[in-house]
C-alpha cells in the first residue's frame, strides 16, 4: 500500500523509529516524568539485592524453586492461551456475527471482570470441591467412590478460575478493535472468497493485535503477580516463594530480590513484543463504515447463544447468586450505617484513581505517539510496570519511597533551622493516589494507546491547518475519537481500583476504610459468608460502569 | 502581481538523510501550480514544509513576505493561515460534513457559519448532505468535503497532497477539472503535489518536477513536455523516445535514419554524442518513406492511435497518428522524422 | 480537564486531618476484633483510638520505614512469631508494668517487655465423630503413625499457624525427630494441603478424610453455624508438653508520640474487663488466668496446654518452615 519513504505521511513523527532521540523535548520529560514515578518504588524493591541472604535462596532453589518455576510457567501458558482464545473468539462472534440475544451478550460478558479473582476461587472451591454441594449429591446418588469427578484444587482448576475471571482483558480490547475496523478492508478479503473464519483469521486478527497482546499482557501480569486466588488453590507459583520469603523468613530482601526477578522477565517480554511490532502499521487508513455481521442461521446460532449462556452462567451468575445466598444469611449482622462510608470512599477513590491513571496514559500515550526512538518506548515500558509485581511488594515499595521523601522533607526544614516531624506524603489520600497510579497504569495504557493507534496523524494536522491549536486538537479532535478507549482505560482502573486490596491496606488514611477492606478482613480470617455483602456492592459497583461503557459504545456505532 | 510565497535554498531531511536540498520556488498570488516527481522525491515533504509540519534544515520559507520556516523560526501550522488536502482527506470521523467543513471558521457567528458551509456544498455539488458523516460518503465526496473544508476559512494558500491517489481513473480527471474550477471561482493560490503528469497538467498553470530532493524545471505544462530541461523530466514527462546521432553542425545530427536538422542551435563541437529526443508526434508512419519499420503495438485512443514500431536495427519508437489511418500489427511501414521542438541531450555529460 | 485534576489533587492532599490526642495503633488484629473494645475504652476514658488493620509483615515495614515520623502507638498483631519479629527489628519498645505483669502469665508475654499476649488460640486435633474413637487419638506426633494412612488432613504449610507448631515442636524434639513426624504427616495426607481451617473440617465432615489440625475458634464457628456437625476437638499431648497453643498480642512503637496513653490502652486491654469480650469476640481463650472464656469455648473442656515462652515459635519459625519445605509439606 504504502511504501515507507521519507516523504510518506503516514510514517508522521519526524524523529523517526529504532533509533536514539537527538534531542529531548517536552514528550521525553513527560514520559520521563512518569517512568521515574514508577520506577523510584521499583528501585526500592530493587534494592533489595543489596543485602543478599544466601542462606534463604539457597534453601529455596534446594527445595521449591524448580516446581515453582514450572507451575508458574504452565499457569502463565494456560491462562495465556484460555484468555486470549476466550476473548478473542467472543469479542469476534459479539461484534461480527449475528445470533440470538447477541445484544445482550455484548455487554453481559464484560461482566465477570467485576468479579474479584479470589471470591471466584473461593466460590469454585466452596461449589467443586470433595465437600462442596456438587460432590455431595453426586456421592448421595451414587455412593462413595463410584464416580468421577476432576479435582478443583489442581493446575487445571486454577487455569480455569484464572481464564474466567481475567478474560475480559482481552474480550474488551478486542471488542473495541474489530468495532473500529472499517468495512472495505473485511469486504475485501471477502471478495477474494474467504469465508467468515478465514476473513477473521487473515485480516482482522492480524489488525486487532495490538489490542489483542495489550489485553493479553494485562491478563499475564495480573496471573504474575497474583497471590489471592493461587493462595486458595494452594497453588505454588513464583510469588509464593516472595511471600514466603517475606512472611515467613521475614526477609523482606530476599522477597523483593524474587519480585525484581519476576519484574525483569515481565520487562523483557515488553519490550520484545515491542520489537516485534516496530515495522509493521495498523492504522486502518481507510475506514468507511460498519461492516455486515456473519449471521448464523438456525442450530448454528441456537448453539453459539447456548454455549455464550452456559459461560456467563460459570462466570458471573453462579458466583453472583452464590454471594447473594451468603449475602442475605450475613446482612443482618454486617449492615449499618458506617456501609455509606465505605461506599462512598469505595466510589470515590476509584474514580480520582481512574481519571488521574487515565491522564497519565495518554500523556504516556502522546509521547510514544510522537516520539518513535528507543528512548520513549524504553521509558514507556517502565512507566507500566506496575502491574506485574505482586501487590503487597509493590505497596510497600511505594510507602518506602513516600516515607523516605518524608524523611527527606523533615531533614530539608531542620537544615533551614524549623523542626516539623509526623508525616506529609506517607498516609494522605494523595499518597493513595500515586500507588493507585503506579498499580494500575498499565491498565490504562492498553486501551488508551490502542485508541491512539487508531487516529490517523492527519487528522490533528488537518485541525491546525484549520487554525486549532494544540489544546482544541485535544479537545475537538482527540478526546472524541479517543474516547471509547478513554472509557475503556477508566473503567478498567475503576474496577481494578475498588478491587485493590494491598496497596489500600497499607497506605489509606485513617478512617479511609473501603469495600476491599471490609472483603479483607473477612475472608482473611476465611470467614467468606460475612464477606459476601461488600463483594456483591462491588460487584454492584463495577457493574454500573460497565453498563454506561456499553451503551456509550453502542451509540458511538 | 505579488509574490505570495518564497521558497529560498531550501533543505530538509531527516536524521542523515537529506530530503529536500536546496529547492527555490516562488508562488504569485492567484496561481495553481503543480509538484511533481516520482515517489520518495521530496515534494510532499516540501509541502509539510510550508505548511510547517516539517523542520527546516537551511533555507528559509516566506508567506507575503513575512519569514515562516527557517533554521530558527518555525511559525506553528495553525498561524499560518493556509489550508491542506490530504491524501486520506483527513476528515474528522467523529463529525458530520457541515461540522467538518465549519471546523475552521471559529470566529464566525453561527450563521455566518452555515452561509458559509451552504455556499461550499453548492460549490462542490453536494447540497443536502450536511448532516451525513464522513463515513456515509463515496471516496469522491469525501475528497470534495476535504477541499471545501480547507477553503472554508479562506486560506491564503491551499496546499493539495496527491489529493486523488485514492480515486479510480476515471474520477480523477473529473475531479480534478472540477477542484480546478472550484480554485479558480475562489481566485485561491494552491499547489498540487502530485506524481500523476496528468492531474499535474490539469491542475498546474506552472509546473515543478523533482527528484531525488532537486527540483529540476519550473515551468507550463506546454514548455515542460516540449522542452524538457534535463533527460529526466523528458523521461518522466510525456512518452517519447531517444534517437542516438552525432552532432555535425550546431543544428544538425546525423543519425542511423539521416540527418535531421532541428530549429534550434546547440553550442556543442561536430562530432559530440547526443541523443534527440522524440515525441510520439514527431514521429509519421508515411508509406512510401525509405526508412522501414514494423508495427509491434498499437493502442487506440479514440482520435489518435499510439503505435510501438521497431526498426530494422532494433531500436524502438512511438508513433501518434490519427486515427483514421490504420495500421495492423506486424505491418511494415515507413516512418519520418518532422520535429518541431528540437531537444538534445548529450551522452556524456558535458564539462 | 487540566484543571479539574489539579483541583482535586488540591483537594486530596488537604484532606487527611491530624489528630493530635488520639492513640495510634496498627492492626493485623481484624477490625471486628478490636474496635468493639475500642469503642468502650473511649466511652470509658475520653481518649479517641485511631488504626489501620493490614497484615503483620506490611505494617512492620511500613512502622520501619516510618521510623521517628510514625504516628503508631501500638502494633497489635497476630502470631508471636511476628510480635518477636517486630522486636528484633526494633520497632518495640519495653515496657514496665506491674499490671501487665500480673494479667498476663510470663510465658505469653516477651522475656524483654516488648510485647504481651492478650488472646490465646489452642490448636489441636478435630476428628469424626462417625469413623474416629477418642481412644485412637493421642498426640500431634501420633498422627504421623501409619494407622492414619489417607485419613489425615492439613492446611498448608505457608499459614503461620503450622509454622508455630512445627517451630514448637522442634523446641521440645529437635530438628531430626520434627522432620520424620513431618514426614509422616505428608505420607498420611488424604488430599493436598487446604488454604485454611475451615476447608478442612469440611472435607473431615464430608468423608475425604477423618482427622485433621485446627485452630478451636474455626470449629467454634462451623459448630455454631452446624450444631450437628459431626465433628469433635481433642485436646492432644495431655501427658506431654500439652496443647500447642499460640497468642494474639500487642506492643508499644519505639516511636510512640502517646506512649503513656498507650500504655494505659494495653494495661486495660489485659484487664478483667476486658479480657472477657476481647476473647469471646474471637471464640478464643483469655491471657488473664481471673477470666473464664465464654460458654462455648468452656464447653469444650480443659486441657492441658504447652508452657514453653511463645517467642520461641518466633526464634524457630524458619527453621520450622525448612523442614517443612524439606519433608515436602505445602
Amino acid at each position: 500500500m504504502h511504501e515507507i519513504t521519507p516523504d510518506n505521511p503516514i510514517l508522521r513523527p519526524e524523529a523517526r523509529k529504532g533509533r536514539l532521540p537527538g534531542r529531548l523535548n517536552k514528550w521525553h520529560y513527560a514520559s520521563g516524568a512518569l517512568a521515574l514515578l514508577v520506577a523510584i518504588p521499583l528501585l526500592v524493591v530493587f534494592s533489595g539485592w543489596l543485602q543478599p541472604d544466601t542462606e534463604i535462596w539457597s534453601h529455596l532453589a534446594e527445595t521449591l524453586l524448580n516446581q515453582l518455576f514450572i507451575n508458574t510457567i504452565k499457569l502463565v501458558i494456560g491462562v495465556g492461551l484460555g484468555v486470549t482464545l476466550l476473548g478473542v473468539t467472543l469479542a469476534w462472534l459479539t461484534t461480527r456475527c449475528d445470533f440470538p440475544g447477541r445484544g445482550l451478550f455484548d455487554w453481559m460478558l464484560m461482566l465477570p471482570l467485576a468479579i474479584p479473582a479470589y471470591v471466584m476461587a473461593f466460590v469454585a472451591i466452596g461449589l467443586l470441591d470433595f465437600s462442596g454441594p456438587v460432590q455431595t449429591a453426586l456421592r448421595s446418588w451414587l455412593g462413595v467412590g463410584h464416580y468421577w469427578f476432576p479435582e478443583i484444587r489442581s493446575t487445571g482448576g486454577v487455569i480455569a478460575v484464572m481464564v474466567l475471571v481475567l478474560y475480559p482483558y482481552v474480550y474488551m480490547l478486542a471488542r473495541t478493535a474489530f468495532l473500529t475496523q472499517g468495512r472495505s478492508t473485511l469486504e475485501a478479503a471477502q471478495t477474494l472468497g474467504y469465508g467468515p473464519l478465514e476473513v477473521f483469521r487473515r485480516v482482522a486478527l492480524p489488525m486487532a493485535r495490538p489490542a489483542i497482546v495489550a489485553g493479553t499482557s494485562l491478563a499475564l501480569m495480573e496471573t504474575l503477580a497474583d497471590f489471592g486466588t493461587v493462595a486458595t488453590f494452594n497453588y505454588d507459583t513464583f510469588t509464593t516463594a516472595i511471600y514466603k520469603a517475606w512472611f515467613g523468613f521475614f526477609s523482606l530482601q530476599t522477597a523483593s530480590q524474587l519480585a525484581s526477578l519476576l519484574l525483569l522477565f515481565v520487562f523483557i517480554s515488553l519490550m520484545t513484543e515491542r520489537a516485534t511490532r516496530r515495522r509493521a502499521q495498523y492504522h486502518d487508513t481507510m475506514r468507511s463504515g460498519k461492516p455486515t455481521r456473519f449471521i448464523l442461521h438456525g442450530w448454528r446460532g441456537w448453539s453459539i447463544t447456548a454455549a455464550l449462556s452456559l459461560l456467563f452462567a460459570i462466570a458471573f451468575l453462579i458466583p453472583f447468586i452464590q454471594l447473594c445466598l451468603w449475602a442475605m444469611e450475613s446482612i443482618s449482622e454486617e449492615f449499618d450505617s458506617r456501609y455509606f462510608g465505605l461506599l462512598y470512599h469505595t466510589l470515590l477513590l476509584g474514580l480520582l484513581a481512574a481519571l488521574l491513571t487515565s491522564a497519565c496514559a495518554l500523556v504516556l500515550g502522546f509521547a510514544r505517539r510522537y516520539q518513535r526512538d528507543r528512548l520513549t518506548a524504553f521509558t514507556v515500558n517502565i512507566a507500566n510496570l506496575g502491574y506485574a509485581l505482586p501487590g503487597s511488594v509493590l505497596a510497600v515499595g511505594i510507602m518506602i519511597a513516600l516515607t523516605q521523601s518524608d524523611h527527606f522533607f523533615h531533614r530539608l526544614t531542620g537544615l533551614l533551622g524549623y523542626n516539623t516531624t509526623g508525616q506529609i506524603l506517607g498516609g494522605s489520600v494523595f499518597a493513595l493516589l500515586i500507588a493507585y497510579v503506579i498499580r494500575f497504569m498499565a491498565v490504562a495504557h492498553g486501551p488508551v494507546e490502542t485508541g491512539l493507534s487508531r487516529i490517523r496523524y492527519s487528522l490533528p494536522e488537518a485541525a491546525r491547518t484549520l487554525g486549532a491549536r494544540p489544546r482544541e486538537i485535544l479537545t475537538r479532535i482527540y478526546l472524541p475519537l479517543i474516547r471509547p478507549g478513554l472509557l475503556t482505560a477508566m473503567l478498567l482502573v475503576l474496577v481494578d481500583t475498588m478491587k485493590e486490596m494491598p496497596a489500600t491496606l497499607l497506605m489509606r488514611p485513617f478512617g479511609w476504610d473501603t469495600l476491599a477492606v471490609r472483603i479483607y478482613e473477612m475472608t482473611s480470617e476465611g470467614e467468606w459468608e460475612r464477606a459476601a455483602l461488600p463483594a456483591i456492592t462491588l460487584v454492584l459497583v463495577g457493574l454500573l460502569p460497565v453498563i454506561l461503557l456499553v451503551r456509550k459504545t453502542l451509540q458511538d456505532r | 502581481m505579488d509574490l505570495l510565497l518564497e521558497i529560498n535554498d531550501l533543505h530538509c531531511g531527516y536524521d542523515d538523510q537529506p530530503v529536500v536540498n536546496g529547492l527555490t520556488l516562488h508562488v504569485t498570488q492567484g496561481n495553481l501550480v503543480s509538484l511533481l516527481g516520482p515517489s520518495g522525491c521530496g515534494k510532499t515533504t516540501v509541502l509539510r514544509a510550508i505548511a510547517g509540519f516539517q523542520t527546516v534544515r537551511a533555507g528559509e520559507i516566506r508567506l507575503n513576505g513575512k519569514v515562516v520556516s527557517s533554521p530558527h523560526i518555525r511559525i506553528p501550522p495553525e498561524q499560518r493561515n493556509l489550508g491542506m488536502v490530504f491524501q486520506d482527506y483527513a476528515l474528522f470521523p467523529h463529525l458530520t460534513v457541515t461540522e467538518n467543513i465549519a471546523f475552521g471558521l471559529r470566529h464566525h457567528s453561527a450563521t455566518a457559519r452555515q452561509k458559509t458551509v451552504d455556499r461550499l456544498l453548492e460549490l462542490i455539488g453536494m447540497e443536502g448532505y450536511g448532516q451525513r458523516y464522513p463515513t456515509e460518503l463515496s471516496g469522491g465526496q469525501q475528497q470534495r468535503i476535504a477541499v471545501a473544508r480547507a477553503l472554508a476559512p479562506e486560506p491564503t494558500l491551499l496546499l493539495l497532497d496527491e489529493p486523488f491517489s485514492n480515486l479510480d481513473v476515471e474520477l480523477r480527471e473529473r475531479l480534478a477539472i472540477d477542484v480546478r474550477d472550484m480554485l479558480h471561482a475562489q481566485n485561491a493560490t494552491a499547489i498540487f503535489v502530485t506524481h500523476d503528469q496528468h492531474e499535474a497538467f490539469v491542475m498546474g498553470e506552472r509546473i515543478g518536477v523533482m527528484n531525488e530532493g532537486h527540483l529540476l524545471q519550473w515551468e507550463t505544462p506546454f514548455n515542460l513536455y516540449h522542452e524538457p530541461a534535463d533527460r529526466f523530466v523528458a523521461d518522466f514527462i510525456g512518452k517519447g523516445s531517444f534517437l542516438r546521432g552525432e552532432m555535425s553542425t550546431s543544428d544538425t545530427v546525423t543519425t542511423e535514419l539521416g540527418r535531421i536538422t532541428g530549429n534550434r542551435a546547440y553550442p556543442w563541437p561536430e562530432g559530440t554524442p547526443v541523443d534527440i529526443l522524440l515525441r510520439p508526434d514527431d514521429v509519421m508512419i508515411v508509406d512510401e518513406s525509405p526508412i522501414r519499420a514494423t508495427v509491434t503495438d498499437r493502442a487506440f485512443k479514440g482520435a489518435d492511435t499510439l503505435y510501438t514500431l521497431k526498426l530494422s536495427n532494433g531500436m524502438e519508437m512511438l508513433s501518434l497518428m490519427p486515427s483514421r489511418y490504420d495500421y495492423l500489427i506486424g505491418s511494415e511501414i515507413g516512418i519520418e522524422i518532422d520535429i518541431d521542438h528540437f531537444i538534445l541531450f548529450p551522452v556524456e555529460p558535458i564539462a | 480537564m487540566k484543571k479539574t485534576i489539579i483541583a482535586l489533587l488540591t483537594l486530596a492532599i488537604a484532606l487527611p486531618v491530624y489528630a493530635e490526642e488520639t492513640i495510634t495503633v496498627y492492626s493485623a488484629r481484624k477490625e471486628h476484633l478490636i474496635k468493639p473494645l475500642f469503642d468502650a475504652y473511649t466511652e470509658k476514658t475520653g481518649v479517641k483510638i485511631q488504626y489501620i488493620t493490614d497484615k503483620a509483615a506490611p505494617l512492620l515495614a511500613r512502622l520501619k520505614a516510618e521510623g521517628a515520623n510514625t504516628p503508631a502507638d501500638m502494633l497489635m498483631t497476630v502470631d508471636a512469631g511476628n510480635l518477636w519479629q517486630a522486636a528484633k527489628e526494633g520497632v518495640l519498645s519495653p515496657v514496665q508494668s506491674d499490671t501487665l505483669k500480673k494479667n498476663v502469665p510470663e510465658h505469653l508475654r516477651d522475656p524483654d517487655n516488648r510485647w504481651f499476649g492478650l488472646s490465646v488460640r489452642a490448636r489441636t486435633i478435630v476428628y469424626s465423630t462417625e469413623r474416629v474413637q477418642p481412644s485412637e487419638l493421642s498426640s500431634y506426633e501420633d498422627l504421623a503413625a501409619p494407622k492414619w494412612k489417607g485419613r489425615l488432613c492439613l492446611r498448608t504449610s505457608k499459614k503461620v499457624y503450622n509454622q508455630s507448631l512445627v517451630a514448637m515442636m522442634i523446641a521440645r524434639h529437635g530438628e531430626e525427630k520434627t522432620s520424620q513426624i513431618l514426614e509422616g504427616w505428608v505420607n498420611n495426607l488424604a488430599t493436598a494441603p487446604f488454604s485454611n481451617d475451615t476447608k478442612t473440617m469440611q472435607a473431615i465432615a464430608a468423608g475425604q478424610c477423618d482427622v485433621g489440625i485446627v485452630n478451636t475458634y474455626y470449629f467454634g464457628r462451623l459448630q455454631k453455624k452446624d450444631p450437628e456437625i459431626k465433628l469433635a476437638l481433642f485436646w492432644p499431648n495431655q501427658d506431654e508438653a500439652g496443647v500447642h497453643i499460640n497468642i494474639s498480642g500487642a506492643g508499644i512503637t519505639q516511636h510512640a508520640k502517646h506512649r503513656n496513653a498507650a500504655i494505659q490502652l494495653l494495661e486495660w486491654l489485659s484487664s478483667e474487663e476486658a479480657q472477657q469480650q476481647f476473647a469471646a469476640l474471637n471464640m478464643e481463650y483469655p491471657v488473664n488466668p481471673k477470666v473464664t472464656p465464654d460458654d462455648l469455648v468452656a464447653s469444650w473442656g480443659k486441657f492441658k496446654a504447652d508452657d514453653l515462652n511463645v517467642a520461641l515459635a518466633g526464634k524457630l519459625q524458619t527453621q520450622a518452615i525448612k523442614l517443612m519445605d524439606r519433608a515436602g509439606y505445602r
